[in-house]
């Protein structure tokens, strides 16, 4: 199962990339003018984002290198041992939503103690591949188009992390144990 | 609410730092931040040049229509709010697919331009529609079939089966996303229902 997604997944950007242009080919579309059209308007785009976020991203460093998140989780660990959960996959639940790059870096180190075939690092692989960096989707999809207001849009990713979160615990337990 | 978790997270990082006797952390990660921040927007203008020209191609020759109109019954059921025959429908598909065949590279910017096209339905610019806080919901839940990246790093660090947490991954990731479209349809409800 694992080999035939793969190679979809492998196949599909080739694909693609030949079958888009060829069929607008034939559907008599000049296809490299529509490109340049289109891709025109990557720049501007990806400037846009920026003040966005760098906004996001240094308000994220600031409490992640300055031992404030240390501090906060803390106060969890007594709540993660009252549902059995591992000291060591706390930061990534709680890093994940908000940075992808240095929840990735708890799993590493993790994968590097513990081994990837061990429970915990087993539990840490499927945290960090089951949901997506809830304020950076946010920040880039809104900062794109100039959305203030994001209205419960945040609520409902951070609480979607969390139920991937737990789900992840549930399903390494019932899979793995 | 983004500006009290903003304000919470520099705040208590200034004062984490002040208490330990290092202040200078906060002005070193304030700089990183910034610097990740534009590394990534950079690193963001090679995939939207050369993705936003293709999807451009497959827009001219209909193409996002085809794919709007086979998929119809899904959008229906997930984006009441947008007219069935919107160009936007075209695009928040081609997202959606891309991130389900993992192709994450490419779905940002579809996501984006499926955004552009929610914007000019939206009454006022500055606030966001159900429809895309919709689109930002199955987004940010990050429902996948092949977990590339974590895959790759488990391989890195020589595992006897790098591929066997797929299994509760995708059981997780589709709870979470049916779990966050059902909270969307439930805020869509208590704030426009009112």
């Amino acid at each position: 199962m694992y080999e035939i997604i793969t190679t979809i997944s492998k196949w599909m950007l080739p694909c693609l990339v030949i079958f888009i242009p060829l069929y607008a080919l034939i559907r008599k579309v000049p296809i490299y003018e529509s490109f340049i059209e289109g891709a025109k308007e990557g720049f501007p785009t990806a400037i846009q984002i920026i003040p966005h976020l760098v906004g996001m991203m240094v308000a994220v460093a600031i409490f992640r290198d300055s031992g404030a998140m240390q501090f906060y989780l803390q106060f969890l660990k007594p709540v993660a041992h009252w549902f059995h959960i591992p000291d060591e996959v706390l930061p990534i639940g709680l890093l994940r939503p908000i940075s992808g790059t240095g929840s990735l870096a708890f799993v590493e180190s993790i994968l590097r103690t513990y081994g990837p075939d061990s429970f915990i690092g087993k539990v840490a692989s499927t945290i960090q591949a089951s949901t997506d960096t809830t304020l950076y989707v946010i920040t880039v999809y809104f900062g794109a188009v100039g959305i203030k207001r994001s209205m419960y849009a945040l609520k409902v990713g951070l609480w979607a992390d969390l139920a991937g979160f737990i789900f992840s615990l549930i399903f390494c337990s019932l899979v793995f144990l | 609410m983004i500006n009290y978790i903003w304000l919470f997270m520099i705040a208590s990082g200034v004062t984490a730092a002040a208490l330990q006797g290092r202040i200078d952390l906060v002005t070193t990660a304030a700089l990183t931040g910034a610097k990740e921040a534009v590394a990534v927007c950079i690193g963001l203008i090679s995939i939207l040049v050369f993705w936003l020209g293709m999807m451009h191609i497959a827009k001219d020759a209909g193409l996002l229509e085809k794919l709007a109109k086979l998929l119809r019954p899904v959008a229906k059921l997930l984006f009441p709010t947008v007219p069935q025959d919107h160009p936007a429908m075209g695009y928040i598909l081609s997202n959606m697919s891309a991130n389900l065949f993992g192709l994450g590279n490419a779905a940002t910017p579809m996501g984006i331009k499926a955004m552009e096209e929610l914007q000019k339905l939206n009454p006022n610019p500055t606030i966001a529609t159900p429809a895309m806080c919709t689109l930002l919901a199955l987004n940010t839940s990050g429902l996948t079939l092949i977990p590339t990246t974590i895959i790759g790093i488990r391989m890195k660090y020589e595992s006897v089966d790098p591929t066997d947490i797929i299994g509760p991954t995708l059981l997780a990731t589709f709870c979470a996303t049916t779990f966050a479209v059902l909270l969307d349809r439930y805020y869509q409800y208590r704030t426009w229902n009112k």
